[in-house]
Parts: structure tokens; sequence; C-alpha cells
């Protein structure tokens, strides 16, 4: 067996400079690192990874061309399967992905396909690499993407790209969802956000911003006036503990807390105009992405010290492992085994201080984790700022004022395993549909929904 | 999109504008409001609609001069662009006949309370408008909430017009005449909706109030806008803006109405530093 030669390391900022900011943290591959990199693949015959990325990029074809410095190849390769690779390259959880059908992986360290895809795309970006399009031929049907996150890009690029009118419509005052108010700045710049969705525009998209689908205009009013109605308005309503005191100041939903910082920039309030709060000693309770992001945001924003506050154990925690290693070479804190029972505050209404119970590991339940069970016993923990990073339903908003839409009992809209919804001609997908899930697992979900619209509209012309 | 096609003083600090948004002129409903957004680095700010014109595609929003993001709204002369309105966002105000229903606006809100009346008068209500401000020079809507009243009533905090006092006791007084509304509806300061609804609950009359906590994105997602009604966590963007009176937490609305009281101040100072005091305008 030959010797493998380890994954060539992505180059970091040192934790103590970049907690002083919000600029991103992995500064990526030059030319030489990626072709390093790229050389470790076996080029697979039977592509393993492939099978593990839900939009079916081909890995081992633009690797390959990385290898042969045929970088704009490379691009066109990726971007043939995935609208936004600058994106999905930096926040694909790719250990669950791709990385691990690698080949490599059962013998050593996978291939660092995320850090190459991202290379390609900020290559080709700096390199004003443009993709050409085929002079396209209209088919004459017009499509409604609800909600601009990464199911509805998906969507949207694949029928452009079929020859469909689209319209994207979002209700925020810019597109990106989830990429750009929930996934920070120096995890994802929201310049290459914006850089990556204007090849919407440049496909010929037509996006509408500040119409909140359900209030400004109605699914009905949108079927009159389109042959399709794609929903991927996501999983963006919060979740709260329902315990006393939870409507305290400075307690803030992570959703609050991250629209603040990263849409909104409130960190450089007051250049900006949106304030937010500095707390000294910060709780951040979850122990998911969003509450890593959370409490590296906060550490960013000033905070003293920061404690991840997690009702299981660090086996448990659904964030990624690397996103965990971060927080805590910034200096995160975690403290296991805890779950709030309720929130006091002082005269002000301003949170002080936590209650907490003690918790134990039980029987696996129906996650297959072992279950939290309070010991009886309860502490204090003193906090002048909270962040519940507990999780989210689906956005009730279009369910409630469509009733034609089945969902299930969490909330989720029912759809069939292509994406169609119990109501004719409107499909869904993303985190709507499957609860909080991955970047790439909304595009997957928006790439299966683009295909049965275009089977049902043109191939079959069921509709 | 977004024209500032009119604009009107209506009393010190208080402006009201008219601006296209034909999307939601189409769709509006009394009670609704919309998120504004100055300029590109400006803040999601809430404004209720007062009036709207589907034809002519524009909506009315009236605000008062309080922080940096009105006082920038305040400075937009017609024909310049506002960055982004969305909307109309909330549920609309429920109207039928109730029978009498007293009609409750305070200060700038009392712009907020004049499409609500009008609707109530328009389904042949009984409709009594108690209006109140701090003193005659800011009181606004006068004549148009008389227009849509059968009994127009004013307060003033230093009696420079109208009954002295607050909204409150002109609401009082009416219910010791032996007043018996089906329906207490208001808009208005947290403080003066807490005074308001304490008549109400112990008369146990039936009150709506339409509640301004802080928000951010005004469709669900953030919880920014957050109050406990009837014991229970609510999203007034999404859930609301209405609410029965008598089960908020109306001292939790007003702790949390304060939290940025320091941040706004530090901004607010910077903004007149840099540009100084509009014509009409005083800190």
């Amino acid at each position: 067996m030959p010797k493998i030669k380890p994954r060539v390391p992505l180059p970091k900022r040192p934790p103590e400079e970049r907690i002083k900011d919000f600029n991103e943290v992995a500064l990526g591959y030059d030319e030489k690192l990626a072709i390093e990199e790229a050389s470790r693949c076996l080029q697979c015959p039977n592509k393993p990874c492939v099978k593990g990325c839900p939009v079916g990029v081909d890995i081992p074809r633009f690797i390959k061309l990385i290898r042969e410095r045929r970088f704009e190849e490379a691009y066109k390769v990726i971007k043939d399967k995935c609208p936004i690779p600058a994106i999905t390259g930096r926040v694909c959880p790719q250990e669950r992905q791709c990385e691990k059908y690698c080949t490599l992986a059962k013998l050593g360290q996978p291939i660092a396909i995320g850090a190459l895809e991202r290379f390609v795309a900020d290559w080709a970006r700096e390199h004003g690499i443009a993709v050409e399009h085929a002079p396209k031929t209209s088919v004459g049907k017009k499509v409604a993407v609800v909600g601009s996150g990464p199911a509805g890009i998906v969507v949207a690029a694949d029928l452009a790209r079929l020859g469909y009118e689209v319209t994207m419509f979002e209700a925020l005052h810019v597109p990106g969802g989830v990429l750009v108010y929930g996934i920070p700045e120096y995890r994802l710049p929201k310049k290459i956000v914006y850089d990556e969705i204007n090849y919407l525009r440049e496909l010929g998209v037509n996006i509408e911003i500040g119409v909140s689908v359900g209030r400004t205009i109605t699914v009905y009013d949108l079927l009159d006036e389109y042959d399709a109605v794609f929903v991927g308005t996501g999983a963006g309503h919060p979740r709260f503990l329902n315990v006393p005191g939870e409507n305290l100041n400075y307690i803030y939903t992570a959703n609050e807390f991250l629209t603040r910082i990263n849409l909104m920039r409130a960190y450089l309030f007051p250049e900006y105009d949106t304030p937010i709060h500095r707390g000294k000693r910060v709780a951040v309770i979850g122990g998911g992405n969003t509450a890593m992001d959370a409490a590296r945001s906060a550490l960013r924003l000033g905070a003293e010290e920061v404690h991840v506050l997690y009702r299981r154990t660090r086996a448990e925690m659904p964030a990624r492992k690397e996103e965990i290693e971060n927080a805590e070479e910034e200096g995160v804190k975690f403290v296991f085994l805890v779950q709030p029972k309720g929130f006091i505050g002082n005269d002000l209404g301003n949170v002080s201080e936590i209650m907490l119970k003690k918790m134990r590991l039980g029987e696996p339940d129906a996650s297959g984790r072992p279950r939290p069970i309070p010991t009886g016993e309860t502490i204090t923990f003193q906090a002048d700022m909270v962040i519940n990073a507990i999780g989210f339903y689906p956005n009730p908003l279009i369910p409630q004022t469509t009733p034609e839409i089945k969902t299930d009992k969490k909330g989720r809209i029912i759809v069939d395993s292509e994406g169609r919804t119990s109501m004719p001609r409107v499909y869904a997908g993303g985190d709507i549909v499957i609860g909080e899930g991955t970047v790439i697992e909304a595009m997957g979900w928006g790439r299966k929904a683009a295909l049965a619209i275009h089977k049902d509209l043109t191939i079959n012309k069921k509709i | 999109m977004y024209e500032v096609l009119r604009k009107k003083i209506l009393a010190p600090r208080i402006k009201e504008m008219d601006v296209y948004v034909p999307q939601i002129a189409k769709s509006a409903k009394p009670g609704q409001f919309v998120i504004v957004i100055p300029d590109e680095k400006g803040e999601r700010t809430p404004l209720t609609l007062v009036d709207w014109n589907r034809d002519e595609g524009w909506v009315r929003l009236v605000f008062l001069e309080v922080g940096v993001s009105t006082m920038k709204l305040g400075m937009k002369e017609p024909g310049s662009t506002l960055y982004y309105v969305a909307g109309p966002l909330g549920n609309p105000t429920h109207v039928e006949k109730f029978g009498t229903v007293v009609v409750i606006g305070g200060g700038v809100a009392i712009a907020a309370a004049y499409p609500i009346a009008r609707a109530f008068k328009e389904v042949s209500n009984h409709v009594i408008s108690v209006i109140g401000a701090r003193s005659a020079n800011l009181l606004i809507y006068e004549e148009l909430m008389r227009s849509v009243s059968d009994e127009l009533h004013i307060t003033t905090d230093d009696g420079s017009k109208g009954m002295k006092g607050f909204t409150s006791d002109a609401l009082v007084a009416l219910l010791n005449k032996g007043l018996k509304p089906n329906l207490v509806w208001m808009v208005g300061p947290a403080p003066m909706m807490k005074a308001c609804s304490e008549v109400t609950k112990k008369y146990r009359i039936k009150a709506i109030a339409s509640l301004n906590p802080i928000m951010v994105c005004g469709m669900g997602m953030c919880g920014a806008c957050r109050v406990k009604v009837g014991g229970k966590i609510r999203f007034t963007c999404y859930e609301g803006p209405e609410f029965d009176a008598n089960e908020v937490d109306w001292d939790e609305l007003i702790f949390r109405l304060k939290m940025y009281q320091k941040e706004e101040l530090e901004a607010l100072k910077l903004f007149l530093s840099k540009y100084g005091l509009g014509g009409d305008t005083h800190a």
C-alpha cells in the first residue's frame, strides 16, 4: 500500500488576532497549496465522493483540472452543478458529505474537497471569470421562487438555465436567507454572498426585495401569474425554553443576535444604526452550529467571558467538530449537563442570573442520543447577556395563509420524494420541508424540486 | 421605487409622508404596518400604515422624530427615495359591528388610530374617539378623527386644549357618566396604554391594544418584538400587533422598550453633531 500524504492544512489567522474583528478566519489555499492537495486525489473511477454531494458536483474531474493548473475549467465544472461554490466550499459540513465518502478517508485523511472548491471559486472571482451561458431558448413559462436562501438559489439557477422566466421573492432587504443573516462574516464574508447571488441576476433571474409572501402577496396571487411556485422559506422561527424570565432584557434569540450582527452590521454601531448589547459575561444556550456562531460573535463584540451551556456532553454536541475547536481556541468555555430552569433579572428588567438544572445522561431517545435527565440539583450562573440557540421551527407564514399546503405536526411542509406539495403547482424544499438542515441539503432539495417543475411543466406537460 | 411623494409637518417633530409602494398600497388593511430602512446604513424601523391609495400606489406614514432613524426619515424630501419599505406586515384589525367602540390614540399614534376609527365607523359602529397629547401644539389629526367619529374627546397633559389630564382620565370620565362600550381600542405610548388597560380591566370591558415593541425583522424570525400576553410569549410582528389589552404584561414591555436607551442617545448625539438640528426639530 502506498504511503498516504497528510492533508495540506488550510491556513488560518491566529486566535488572538482573529477575535478582535469579524474578518474571515480561514485564509484559503494559494495555487501552490491547492495543487499540492489536489495531487493527493486518487481519481477513483467510481467517484464515491460524488454520492456524498447533494447537488452532484463532479469532484474528481475538477480536482484533476486543478492539478493541471486548468483553474478556469475546474470552476466551470463545479459551477455546472453548484451555483454558489464560494459559499458551499466554506460552509458545507464536508466531513458528513463528500469527504466522508472519499476513499482516502479510510486510509488516512480525506481530500480537502471543500477547501479546493473554495480555492477554485475564489480564484475565478479574483480573475473575473464569468461562466458563459448558451443563448437560452425561452420555454415560455414563469416560475415564482419564494425565499432567496440556498434552496431557492438552486431552483432559480437551474430553471433560469433551462429557459424559464424566474422571479424570486425575498422579504428581507437583501437576498441570501441564512447566508446573509445567520452565518457570521468571519466564516462567510457577506461580499462573497452578494457576488455569488449576482450570478442569478446574470442568468436573468428577477429578484423582488421586500415582498413578504403571505402578506404583501399570497400564494394564490402568485398562482394566477406564474405556472409554478416554489416555497423555500426555511426554518427561521425561533424556539423558546418556556421558563420564567425569558423576556428579560438582553436575552436574545440566536436569530435576533445574529441578524443584528450579520445583516444589520450592529458590530459597526454607531456607523450603522442598529444597536446591540455588549455583554461582559455571556451565556449561550445550545450545542449546535448556531450556538458556536453566537458564542464566537459575542467574543468578537468584546465579551470578557463566553460560556456555552449545553444539556448533554461534548460527545453529543451537534455542532461541527471544526467549529467547536475554533470556538475553544478563541476562548469560549463549555459547561455541560445543565439546562435553564429560569432567568432572574435586576430592577431594570435586565438579566443577571440563570437558574440551571444539573443533568445526567440516560437511555437513548428518538434521536439516538442519550436523553438528558435532571439530577434534582440546581445551580445559579451569573450572566449579563444570554443567547438562546436551542433551535428553530419552520417559518409559519405561508402554511398559515395557504391551508391547502399540508404540513406535519412540526409545521414542516409535506412533499413527495420530488418536492411536490399537496397543492397543485406548488413545490417546496429546504428547511421548510426538512426542519433544520444544512446549506447543501437545502440546495439538494432545490435541485430535486427544479427537476420536478421542469418535468411537470415541460417534459410531461402535466400541468 | 420607495419614492417620497409628499411630506408635511403636522406639529413640531411630527411629520407625515406619502411613499410610492404600489404592492403595499394594494394589499394594506387597517392595523397593519411597514418596516422602513431610510438609507443603506439604516436600521429596520416599524411604522404603522396611516392611510393608502390603491389606484395611486402610495402609503401614508406619520412619525415623531425621536432618534437617528426617524430623523433620517424626516430629512428625506419629496423626489428622494427610501432604501427599503416592506409590508404590509402584521394582522389587520378585526373590524365588525360591535356597537359602541371607544378608539383611543395618544401622541403621534393618533394618526395610527385614524384608519381604525374610520374602519369601525364604516361598518356602522358608534365611534367615540379619545385623543390626547402633551399640549395643544402637539395634537395632530384632530379634524380627521372628528370626521370618522360620532364623538371626539381631547385631552392634553398641560390642559392647553380639551380636558387637562391623560386619555385614561377621559376614559374614566366617560365610564363614570354611564357609558358602556362594547370595545375599547387603543394605540399610543406603552405607559398610556397601560393606564387605559388598568381602567378597562377594572370595568371589565373588552379592550384591544396595538403594541409598539422594538422590532428587527418584522416577520417572525427574530423575536425582538416578543411580549407576554396571558402568560405566553407572543411575537407582536406576526401574531399581533394587536392583543387583548387586559392580558398584556405592560411592565415587561416598558422595560424592553428601554433596552437600547444608552445606545440610542449616543447615536443621536453623534448624528446631531454631524447634521445639526433641522428647522423644526429640537432635541
